[in-house]
């Protein structure tokens, strides 16, 4: 049991095999046998491997998969576990590569999982846009079900799984879990209040585990080599690898699976060939645009969940020069690893005009349910977009940093946070980007 | 006029019915095949999914409105998203949308017979920004200089996204 190396490749090493995608191809390297072998274990012992494993949430947050499994009630009537393939996170282009190049892996893995959980009607939603990847996913679960893979009675187990691949029609806020399951329910994909979790209260009213594409096709893996060695793989709580996408201004963009742990600095360098046309990275985005970004000066942290919200390298969100942005309780806000979408900046990018885009996603995508999200993503677009094209007012910085502190932490979902962060930190961290354009204005900041 | 769905149709959503507790769950994949069928949702195509799915007819509204990817008015044959978000415009993902604009003479959000133009959010192919997407066809790494060949791609060969629905 070791670290991974950068060869270590798991979920992405069918990547390239027009083979794999199919039935035959798959099995001929060795799919579904560890369905096979799950199907032979006690659902708990499943379970606790994957809570052994120390896998955490792809999608996002990086919560630990098997503590959440551990939230469904033991005396649960029905259970449902739902695949989020809502990939929309600006900078993440991972889920849709993994549906595309290995779809059976991600139904061997919700199977499997769906075993573990008790879960007999399950779902994959998947975003509208992808009609590719719809395609080809939809073919994989009819093959399963044609195969006996899913189905009643699968292999003769007495286990009874459906799997339905439910399609999306154009939001990012259904990436969101809550949103998510009322948009599988038919309705406008509007967040729900929290608690009641989907763990104890989901879909349909019945607790339902939702996992991201990458985290379930990693299952298969802990069922066959052990949660003990998918942990070691990974350093400190984070086990596994990592699928990061690099996009923005390197010389080789692309999606790897890598190691977690390895730093901005070796990622822009080592794997991706460095910053375009002999330049430096200004600012860069850790893990899609909704968290904080970091300077040149803090690359050299490892890319890893618990690092990037504690590394006392990575300078704390503020809301003011001088005054930190207070999370609750005293916490600061660093910035998170998030999706895996890493953007490089180069030094000679417009960051106002850079932040006006991102602020101009947000604005687009609230669904409109809370105000502060609703109007505050609307105000900082149109702020933003002023500043950048200098035509600023004074007094419009401390503008920005007030409509997103008053987002911050006041509305149902996260995506309201996932606005005003990196409108903070992109004016922590660049203050004089913006001042030089507010001066461009003709406005003092 | 009152419309009705092909019997094609009529099966997929009778079999989608049987995968979920109620009829509800199915309006988003009722939307996308009456989209295709009807090329728009009109207030009749909105009313035929509710009774399809004994859904009242504002619910649909509600519904139909709350995604992009379903239109109210007529669109051309194929839609062109062209992602403009920070990955896209890091590498020239407007300079892709103004020539995609100049050359079928469309506003983003406007339509022809052939084609609507759509400023499109991220679509997760970043790693080839810029990217545009038509139905189940990608467009990866654009330039500008490609638009033309790619406009010219697209009237040989149409990408109507209800080919997937």
């Amino acid at each position: 049991m070791a670290l991974a190396d950068r060869n270590t490749k798991l979920v992405s090493a069918k990547f390239g095999n027009e083979d794999a995608k199919t039935l035959a191809g798959y099995e001929k390297l060795g799919g579904y046998q560890m369905l096979r072998k799950a199907l032979a274990m006690r659902p708990e012992d499943i379970a606790n491997e994957v809570k052994a494993s120390n896998l955490r949430g792809r999608g996002g947050a990086g919560f630990a998969t098997g503590v959440k499994w551990g939230f469904v009630p033991k005396d649960a009537k029905e259970v449902h576990l739902v695949c989020n393939a809502d990939e929309s996170e600006p900078g993440t282009c991972k889920d849709r590569e993994l549906i595309y190049w290995d779809p059976h892996l991600l139904v061997e893995g919700m199977v499997i999982s769906a075993f573990a959980l008790k879960a007999k009607h399950n779902y994959i939603y998947i975003r509208g846009e992808m009609m590719r990847e719809y395609a080809v996913i939809a073919k994989a679960v009819e093959e399963a079900y044609a195969r006996g893979y899913l189905g009643k009675n699968i292999l003769g187990s007495g286990f009874e799984c459906h799997l339905t691949v439910h399609r999306g029609a154009g939001a990012y806020i259904c990436g969101e879990e809550t949103a998510l399951l009322n948009s599988l329910e038919g309705l406008r994909g509007q967040p729900r209040l929290k608690p009641p979790f989907p763990a104890i209260k989901g879909l349909f009213g019945n607790p339902t585990i939702v996992n991201n594409v990458e985290t379930l096709m990693n299952v298969p893996f802990i069922v066959d080599k052990g949660g003990a060695w998918f942990a070691a793989l990974g350093p400190g709580r984070s086990g596994g690898t990592r699928m990061l996408c690099v996009s923005g201004h390197v010389n080789k963009p692309g999606v790897y699976e890598l190691p977690i742990g390895i730093t901005f600095r070796e990622l822009i360098d080592e794997v991706c060939g460095g910053v375009w046309k002999g330049r430096k990275a200004k600012a860069v985005i850790p893990g899609g645009t909704s968290m904080p970004p970091l300077t040149y000066d803090e690359l050299d942290v490892p890319i890893e969940f618990d690092a990037l919200m504690t590394d006392e390298r990575i300078k704390p969100v503020e809301i003011a020069p001088g005054v930190p942005f207070d999370m609750g309780g005293g916490r600061q806000l660093r910035s998170m690893a998030g999706s895996g979408g890493v953007v490089v900046m180069d030094d000679h990018t417009d960051i106002p005009k850079a932040v006006w885009r991102i602020m101009k996603f947000y604005a687009h995508e609230s669904c409109g349910q809370c105000t502060p999200c609703r109007e505050g993503t609307g105000w900082m677009t149109k702020v933003a977009k002023r500043v950048a094209d200098a035509q600023g007012k004074p007094g419009d910085l401390e503008l920005l940093a007030s409509i997103a502190h008053g987002i911050a932490g006041n509305t149902i979902c996260a995506l309201g946070d996932a606005a005003a962060w990196p409108m903070l930190g992109f004016l922590t961290k660049f203050r004089p980007d913006f001042e030089a354009a507010l001066a461009a204005s003709g406005a003092a900041a | 006029m009152s419309l009705e769905f092909s019997a094609e149709s009529k099966k997929k959503i009778a079999a989608l019915c049987e995968r979920y507790p109620t009829k509800r769950p199915v309006v988003l994949a009722a939307l996308h095949l009456a989209q295709k069928e009807f090329g728009h949702l009109s207030d009749d195509a909105l009313r035929l999914v509710g009774t399809t799915l004994d859904l009242p007819y504002a619910h649909v509204y509600g519904v139909a409105t709350f995604y992009t990817m379903f239109r109210r008015e007529p669109g051309g044959r194929t839609t062109i998203r062209v992602c403009t978000n920070i990955s896209c415009m890091l590498r020239g993902g407007y300079e892709v949308l103004d020539e995609f604009s100049a050359k079928l003479k469309l506003a983003p959000g406007e339509s022809s017979k052939s084609f609507s133009l759509v400023e499109e959010e991220c679509i997760a192919a970043c790693a080839n920004a810029p990217a545009v997407l038509c139905g189940t066809k990608y467009f990866l790494d654009v330039t500008p200089a490609q638009v033309a060949a790619i406009i010219a791609e697209l009237e040989r060969e149409p990408r109507p996204e209800g080919e997937v629905a």
